[in-house]
């Protein structure tokens, strides 16, 4: 039995009629066409999966996409400006080859940000302490921790 | 190269695959969605060892969505999965190859192994009707030990391997090793366990596949590291289907350390599938299926001596290894702990008689096969622990012994089969230690005691063997494939270029590394360079990446193609200037009559090739596209030295690495910033093994243990530093871009370093001997044990 669902994603209102178990990671995915936000796990381990759900960092595989109602969700596709221009924390994860693979790379950021604006002026090890919910196998986390850093920065914080 | 091609070689150039990675515009295979697809679920055994009575589809087929239910018994014609290597025994014979069923046949071997594909219009629906397949095991013992399944009495998992034994072979002069033992002055020995692993790239595996009725031909999306591997074993081996009526392709994938070398079970039951249901096939392993199923790695157990003079000279090293091949030989399997292992026992040391005797073994758990490294973590672990263990027995110091042993001379013939063509040991090891500070060791050290924490610190010089490999002496060790790689440089009229590689890009960077290359080259912008990879639709057939061969085989292939478009360029300019080939120099993008002020640009000569109007056509082809194979004379030998510091809290056994220092030879380095990149990598993976990961089955019922993230401890954010790194370069002296390779480098050091550095720490506390990884749990143990004894 279908449910209407209607939210806001990366600024522009969405409503839908889904199966009430959809989480909203799926329902990202698979009704939405933004498959930036990615699966990783089945235990809301590693992050991949990360969005903004009104300006908070979730794990968007931990929620159904009914708890989303009337909430505003902001994935990977929505940081960038409209002319494609990065965000701050994009073209740090650039700038400090933050990246690899790219798979974990829509969550890190997502954590990232969200990250630095409850903790400006981060230190390294509080940096380390906060990215433990999203894993990455690639870059060993040192460039990570530099990105954010420069991100940070670059965000004014 | 001329300067402006040296200002683009050895340049941190950002790379250009980044922008689609961090605006959510990469396509993994997950991302694949084609119109009408269907979706798979896979019914996996719950028990490590049954026998399977019966299974009766029929409720599953009536429901809701489904489209087809499959088992091994529907996958008439279909053959087993194969192995790549064949290894032949002390006893003269071909290893135990017993089948490889892509489907289960009659029974199941481990948790996790294949026994239904079910195909239907929504995940939930394939999954709901799995759960209504019924199955009847007789459950039979299981054995999940590598060592515990070669004793007498152990449940025989194969018909065709008696007493679980695959092989035992032996590599060096038995003799020779014996007799030095004989007169040693010194023998340390170690029993090691070198603990299983699970690779855990974040991005599951996955595959759609596509069936094409108009002309009878296969798509495969599917996230793997070699798509034409790929598709000649499952076409040629598996499957028997027409090679060109399948296309792979590996887009972008989400790390493959190894685990997405192979041809697994899924894709090939889905390739086959998609003809019989007709419509597109889509599946995405959940994390808890690719813990159970894609190949694990290491699982050694191994008693290895040291035979040294009264001057800590070594004089012989003697290994025996058990080690654990699963419960089927996954692609590569059988070659890890055999020629990328025992081959690498001499290390960076002159020891001149080696002898190393390895026994694989069946047992009731998922295939093990490469995980970064590859063998040569093994060896190095077994290497660099013995050598710590004969500095601790001699009273030598730790860089010391290792100085009084250093291969100086190459090339150099090791008694393991290797020539090393380059190295010098002294010089990672010294920049090493005075990146270390190792002379302000002893302050640290008292500093930590102040704060009741054991301080220590260990070294591991290590090499291994990479740029994979001369097929004629990879063939001669059984390798059962071809291992060149395949470039393709098309320049297009207007100047740009298209490069095709064989090689493939989980990570590495590729498009970057590779564009910097052809640009250096060619005098062109990196802009003006795009590099494709990952589709055997589209790129020449190659081998892919694994063995850190991507630069020095993949890159060697582009250089060759690039040398032929050089020489069919100076072949127009020489026209179009008037001039005899050889008066034409070809720098900095232009070609030029030797010793005059004439040329013509890149650009220009890559336009008359396509717009031939003054163009010698009677002696040459327009266009301007070249392809070349390179398969690589020897391997080639990266090598260096990393130095870990740890602080231990005896209270609580927790171990913190307070300091790590990597100091490597990789050749010469396209890009330092890529470089560096693998290197925290790997060595992240490397202290994820050292202090954190362990696979666990449980020994008696064959369940794995540490099935989920909160059960495997996998490296975070918080449990390791920031690295310091550094290279010195000796170029690699039989490819022209002298380069050696990276990209293991990290997860081959770290382990022993840090582990000997556990190990330094804990002489303060009485403990001799720990096991990876050295938990809080074990280090704990270790330390309160030694306080009884």
């Amino acid at each position: 039995m279908a449910i209407s669902v209607s939210l806001t994603v990366n600024g522009k209102p969405v409503t839908a009629d889904i199966d009430p178990r959809t989480l909203l990671v799926e329902f990202l995915r698979t009704h939405l066409g933004l498959t930036g936000t990615h699966v990783g796990c089945d235990t809301g381990q590693c992050g991949a999966c990360t969005v903004h759900v009104d300006g908070q960092a979730i794990k968007s595989c931990t929620i159904l996409a009914v708890q989303a109602q009337d909430a505003a969700v902001t994935t990977i596709e929505g940081l960038a400006a409209a002319d494609g221009t990065m965000h701050p924390m994009q073209a740090a994860f650039k700038e400090c080859h933050g990246l690899q693979c790219g798979f974990c790379t829509p969550g890190m950021v997502m954590s990232a940000i969200d990250l630095v604006e409850r903790h400006p002026k981060a230190s390294e090890q509080t940096i380390r302490d906060e990215l433990e919910g999203n894993l990455c196998r690639c870059t060993g986390y040192h460039n990570i921790v530099k990105a954010v850093q420069q991100g940070a920065a670059a965000m004014g914080k | 190269m001329g300067a402006t091609e040296q200002g683009v070689i050895g340049q941190s150039i950002r790379r250009k695959e980044d922008y689609r990675f961090l605006t959510g515009a990469g396509q993994y295979t997950a991302d694949v969605y084609p119109q009408h697809h269907s979706h798979a679920y896979f019914l996996r055994s719950p028990h490590a060892h049954a026998k399977i009575r019966h299974i009766d589809t029929t409720k599953a087929k009536a429901a809701p969505g489904v489209l087809a239910v499959f088992t091994g018994a529907d996958l008439t014609g279909v053959n087993g999965l194969p192995c790549g290597w064949l290894i032949t025994g002390t006893d003269g014979k071909p290893m135990n190859e017993p089948p490889h069923p892509v489907l289960a046949q009659g029974k199941v071997r481990y948790v996790g192994d294949h026994v239904a594909l079910v195909v239907a219009e929504t995940p939930n629906q394939a999954k709901d009707a799995a759960e209504l397949i019924d199955v009847d095991y007789e459950v039979l013992p299981a054995v999940v030990n590598c060592v515990e399944a070669l004793k007498p009495g152990a449940p025989q998992i194969h018909d065709g391997a008696p007493g679980n034994k695959c092989y035992t072979w032996a590599l060096g002069d038995k003799a020779a090793v014996d007799a030095a033992f004989a007169s040693a002055a010194q023998v340390s020995k170690l029993d090691i366990v070198n603990n299983r692993l699970i690779p855990n790239a974040i991005e599951p595996r996955a595959a759609v596949a596509t069936y094409n009725r108009a002309d009878d031909s296969y798509e495969l999306y599917v996230a793997n590291q070699n798509p034409h591997v790929e598709r000649l074993l499952m076409t040629a081996f598996v499957l028997s289907l027409p090679e060109h009526k399948v296309r792979v392709i590996a887009p972008d994938v989400g790390g493959g350390f190894g685990s997405k070398i192979y041809l697994y079970a899924e894709e090939t039951a889905m390739v086959w599938a998609s003809k019989r249901v007709n419509r597109p096939i889509k599946w995405v392993a959940e994390r808890s299926e690719s813990f159970v199923s894609d190949a694990h790695g290491r699982d050694h157990v191994t008693h290895a001596e040291l035979a040294l003079d009264k001057s800590g000279k070594f004089l012989a090293m003697r290994v025996h290894t058990t080690a654990n091949m699963g419960a089927y030989l996954s692609t590569f399997a059988s070659c890890i702990p055999t020629i990328l292992y025992a081959t690498l026992l001499a290390g960076q040391y002159t020891t001149p008689a080696i002898y190393a005797e390895v026994t694989a073994s069946f047992t009731n758990t998922a295939p093990v096969d490469a995980y970064r490294g590859a063998g040569r973590p093994e060896a190095t672990y077994v290497v660099e622990r013995l050598v710590h263990q004969a500095a601790v027995d001699t009273g030598i110091a730790q860089d010391e012994i290792r100085r009084r042993n250093f291969i100086r001379s190459f090339p150099y013939q090791t008694p393991v089969a290797l020539t090393y063509d380059t190295g010098n040991y002294d010089a990672t090891l010294d920049e090493a230690m005075k990146m270390a500070d190792v002379a302000g060791f002893a302050t640290r050290k008292a500093e930590a005691a102040t704060r009741g924490t054991l301080r220590g610190i260990g070294y591991a010089s290590y090499i291994e063997a990479c740029g994979l490999a001369p097929s004629n002496i990879a063939g001669a060790l059984g390798a059962r494939a071809g291992l060149f790689e395949a470039g393709e440089v098309r320049v297009h009229p207007t100047g740009s270029i298209t490069v095709f590689t064989g090689s493939h890009s989980h990570g590495q960077g590729h498009e970057t590394t590779f564009a910097q290359i052809v640009a250096a080259r060619l005098g062109v912008p990196v802009e003006n360079v795009d590099v494709v990879h990952g589709d055997t639709g589209r790129v020449p057939f190659g081998m892919g990446t694994y063995g850190s061969r991507s630069l020095a085989v993949g890159g060697t292939a582009i250089v060759k193609a690039l040398d032929k478009i050089v020489a069919k360029g100076k072949k127009i300019a020489a026209h179009l200037l008037e001039a005899a080939e050889a008066d034409i120099e070809f720098k900095d993008g232009k070609f030029t009559v030797a010793g005059t002020d004439r040329s013509k640009t890149f650009g220009e000569i890559a336009l008359t090739a396509y717009v031939p109007h003054n163009y010698p056509l009677d002696k040459l082809e327009p266009g301007l596209d070249e392809t070349a194979f390179y398969d690589p004379t020897n391997f080639t030998y990266p090598a260096g030295t990393h130095i870990c510091e740890v602080e231990i809290d005896p209270d609580t056994g927790v171990v913190q690495v307070a300091n790590f220092v990597a100091c490597d030879d990789f050749g010469n380095i396209i890009n330092p910033m890529i470089v560096e990149g693998q290197v925290h990598g790997g060595l992240t993976q490397g202290i994820g093994q050292a202090l954190l990961e362990r696979c666990v089955y449980d020994p008696e019922s064959g369940q794995l243990l540490t099935g989920s993230y909160m059960d495997y401890a996998m490296p975070r954010a918080d449990d390791v530093p920031s690295f310091k790194v550094g290279t010195k370069v000796t170029p690699c002296t039989h490819n022209p871009l002298g380069a050696k390779g990276c990209g293991e480098a990290g997860a081959i050091g770290a382990p022993a370093a840090v582990m000997n550095a556990v190990h330094d720490a804990l002489a303060a506390a009485g403990v001799k001997y720990l096991d990876m990884p050295a938990s809080p749990h074990r280090v704990w143990q270790a330390i309160q044990s030694a306080k009884k004894s």
